[in-house]
Parts: structure tokens; sequence; C-alpha cells
């Protein structure tokens, strides 16, 4: 999962401090991994580099936790293309996939609209392995079906978020 | 509406309503012959009723419909009936093969409707058959044989006509997983090689998988994958 736009999205809503960025992912999306302060602050000086931040303000005796990001209009447009561009069908899909759908509903984007672009990445893949084992031994169906089992457990999932996209929303911005 | 040189059936702004029910806000559709289009969406989204208006059952409240060239629209009933005898073939989720005729004889039925004579359209009919590899059920009724063999017989009864477009609405829906892959490889396969066209309704991704693209369906309105990317 990129957090480098997981951070500049949660920027989107306002400008934070680099505690506070922390505290927000940690709630949101940290579950049972929270970030360290370490790859907080390397992160953000790695967005300012890009210009997709800029620093906002300084609290008095700060050290860098002190100091307050805000998210410029390259940044903004970052996470528009971060969010509209599908993931690779893998492993642990969903978890990048559930902090799109997270940071579109908070953002107020389409949040359905990604989970559309999602299902189409992955019916590709699967047009390709159904193509595959059509074509193919049964040893190639074997392993195409192993494929396609895991990809549409991918996609049940994203039906389901789909289903409760508006449950989650007033969950997410409460 | 004209749709672009070598579209076989379009739609355009379709709006239904039954009651105070949307069931249609402005969808859109469009295929080629020989194409297979895969129609997903949530349950109640208006995937069937989609369906229904383009294969000319239902007529939509307002919005445009042009097969081969023709507004449905502009067509009498008896023309209407006539295209979904000739031109469509329609498959569904639950036995639509009538109890009280063999399995090769609800095979022929619609050539049968269509005037054909009997030995003829038998004989047509065990080829589909054959295809779809349920030629030795001909003598059997629809109750001796199983839900996967039924729907095999239910396909080969909807291409006997050589149908341009073939509406199937959840074919694999009462199907294990197997004998739904197997009737989709069959149907598309019959489909593609007649060039016929192929709107797949299904929630299913292993069965749209099958398809060569898919539109989504939400709240009425249609979003076509393709073009959105
Ligand atoms: N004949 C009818 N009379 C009244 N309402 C109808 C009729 N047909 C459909 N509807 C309503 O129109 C909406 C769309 O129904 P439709 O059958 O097209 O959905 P669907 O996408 O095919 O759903 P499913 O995946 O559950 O089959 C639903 O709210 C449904 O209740
Ligand atoms: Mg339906």
């Amino acid at each position: 999962m990129s957090i480098g736009h997981t951070l500049l999205g949660l920027l989107e809503s306002g400008p934070r401090h680099g505690y506070d960025l922390k505290r927000a992912f940690d709630e949101k999306f940290g579950h049972d991994r929270p970030l360290h302060y370490g790859q907080v602050y390397s992160t953000m000086s790695r967005l300012l580099k890009h210009g997709l931040v800029e620093v906002d303000g300084i609290e008095a005796g700060g050290g860098p936790e002190r100091k307050r990001y805000a998210i410029t209009d390259a940044g903004v447009t970052d996470v528009e293309r971060w969010l509209a561009t599908p993931e690779k069908p893998e492993e642990y899909l969903q978890s990048t996939l559930y902090t799109k759908v997270v940071l579109a509903l908070l953002t107020h984007r389409d949040a359905a609209d990604i989970l559309d672009v999602q299902r189409s990445e992955h019916l590709r893949s699967m047009r390709i392995l159904t193509d595959r084992k059509r074509k193919g031994d049964l040893a190639d169906q074997l392993v195409c079906d192993h494929a396609l089992f895991h990809l549409e457990a991918d996609l049940r999932w994203l039906e389901l978020t789909a289903a409760r996209l508006d449950k989650l929303r007033a969950e997410v911005t409460r | 509406m004209t749709p672009p040189p070598g579209t076989l059936l379009a739609a355009e702004d379709l709006r239904k309503s039954y009651g105070p029910t949307v069931a249609l806000d402005g969808a859109g559709f469009s295929i080629h012959p020989g194409e297979v289009v895969a129609v997903m969406g949530p349950s109640g989204s208006g995937k069937s009723t989609l369906l229904h208006c383009l294969a000319g059952i239902v007529p939509p409240d307002s919005g445009s419909i042009v097969y081969d060239g023709r507004e449905l629209a502009g067509m009498s009933d008896t023309e209407r009936s006539a295209l979904r005898r000739s031109e469509f073939g329609f498959v569904f989720q639950f036995g639509q093969l009538v109890p009280e005729l063999t399995c090769v004889e609800n095979v022929a039925l619609p050539l049968r409707l269509n005037g054909r004579p009997r030995k003829e359209a038998e004989r047509a009919a065990l080829a589909w058959m054959q295809r779809l590899e349920v030629d030795d059920l001909a003598a059997k009724r629809p109750g001796e044989v199983s839900g996967g063999q039924g729907q095999r017989v239910a396909v080969a009864r909807a291409l006997v006509t050589e149908p341009r477009v073939i509406f199937a609405d959840e074919p694999t829906g009462a199907l294990d997983s197997l004998n739904g892959e197997r009737v989709m490889e069959l149907l598309t396969e019959a489909a593609r090689s007649a060039n016929a066209a192929v709107v797949l309704v299904t929630h299913e991704a292993r069965v749209a998988a099958y398809s060569d693209r898919e539109i989504v369906v939400r709240d009425g309105r249609s979003r076509d994958m393709e073009r959105a990317i």
C-alpha cells in the first residue's frame, strides 16, 4: 500500500501536523500496523521534495512532528491519479483497495467508480485465464482455475463493499 | 439515434418505471455482431429490465432502441414478435422448457413456430443438441433430465433458429460451477462461430469472464467500462 498517497489523501481535508497525520492514519488504516514516526517524516520529506505538500506552519519549540503540512495542487492531482488507477490483481490487494475506497469517501470522490474500474481490471485478467483454460489441457485448466478462484474472491469482496458504501461513508465521515 | 456503423443493437437514454419504482434511468447499450457483452451490477439495478427492453419484450417509457438500423418503437407488435422469433434467441435462469414435450421437440419448437416442417425442424434441433452434448436426451422430457442438462437443451433451443442476438439472463444461475462453465463455453463458442451477439446478464465474475467486455448497471444507469478507461 502506498503510504505517501494515503497521507496525501488525508491532507486533502485540511492541513495537519505530523503527529496528527500519524494518528489519523493509524485510526483509519493502521489497524494492526501503526506507522512509525520515522516513516511519517521520511514520507513527508519526500512529498515536500516533489512539491506535493508544503509546510504550512511550525509550532513553537518544535521538532519535525510540530511541522504543519498542506497539500498542493500537484498533490491533489497525484491522489486523483492514484485513486483512478486500478491495482494489479495480487495478494493482499484488499488493504490497498480498502484504503482507496475510504479515502475517496473522505474526500467526497466517487468510491463506486474506483470499484467499477477495479472490477474491470480483474475481469481483464480473468478473461485471459479463461481463454487459456479453453485452449489448454487439464493441467492448464487446473492452474488457471486456481488463479480464477482467487480473483473471484477479490471480486466478491468488492461487490460486498460496493453494496455497503453508504454505510461505510456514514462510518468514516462520522 | 443513428448508431455507429457496424453496431447491431444499440440503445440510448432508456427510461422505464414501474409505478413509483424507477427501473431504468437513462441507460444505454451497444453491441456488435459476434460480440459477447456482460451486463453486471447489483441486484435490482435494472439489468433484466434493460435486457427485456433491448429484446423488445418490454417497451421503455422513453429512449431509443435501434436493431439493424430500425427503431424498435417504430415497428408493429407483429413485426416485433416476428423479430423475437426469428432473429433473437433467449436463455433464462430457470426451465423455460415445455414439460409436455420431449427435449428434441422443445429445441425444435422455435422452428415449428416459424412454420418449418416437423422432420426438418427436428433434424436441425438434433444437430444443435449434438453440439451441446445432449443429443442422447432427445426423447426424454424436461422433468427427466438434470438441471445442467436441461440448461444445455435450453441453449440449443435458443440457438436453433440461428439468431443474430442471444439474450441470456443469468443462464448459469442455477448450475454448479463445472456445469455453468461448460454451458458458457458452448454458448459463447456457438455464438462466436455464428457471428451472433450475446447480451449476458450475470452477477458472477467467472461467467462474465467469457465476455469480451462488460457494462455495469447501477440505479438504472449503465456504464460502459471499455469506454470509461
Ligand atoms: N414487472 C415489474 N413490476 C414492478 N416492478 C418491477 C418489475 N420488474 C422489475 N421491477 C423493479 O425494477 C427494478 C429493477 O429490476 P430488475 O429486475 O431489472 O433488476 P435486476 O438488476 O435484474 O436484479 P437481479 O440481479 O436481482 O435480477 C427493481 O426495483 C424491481 O423491483
Ligand atoms: Mg434480473
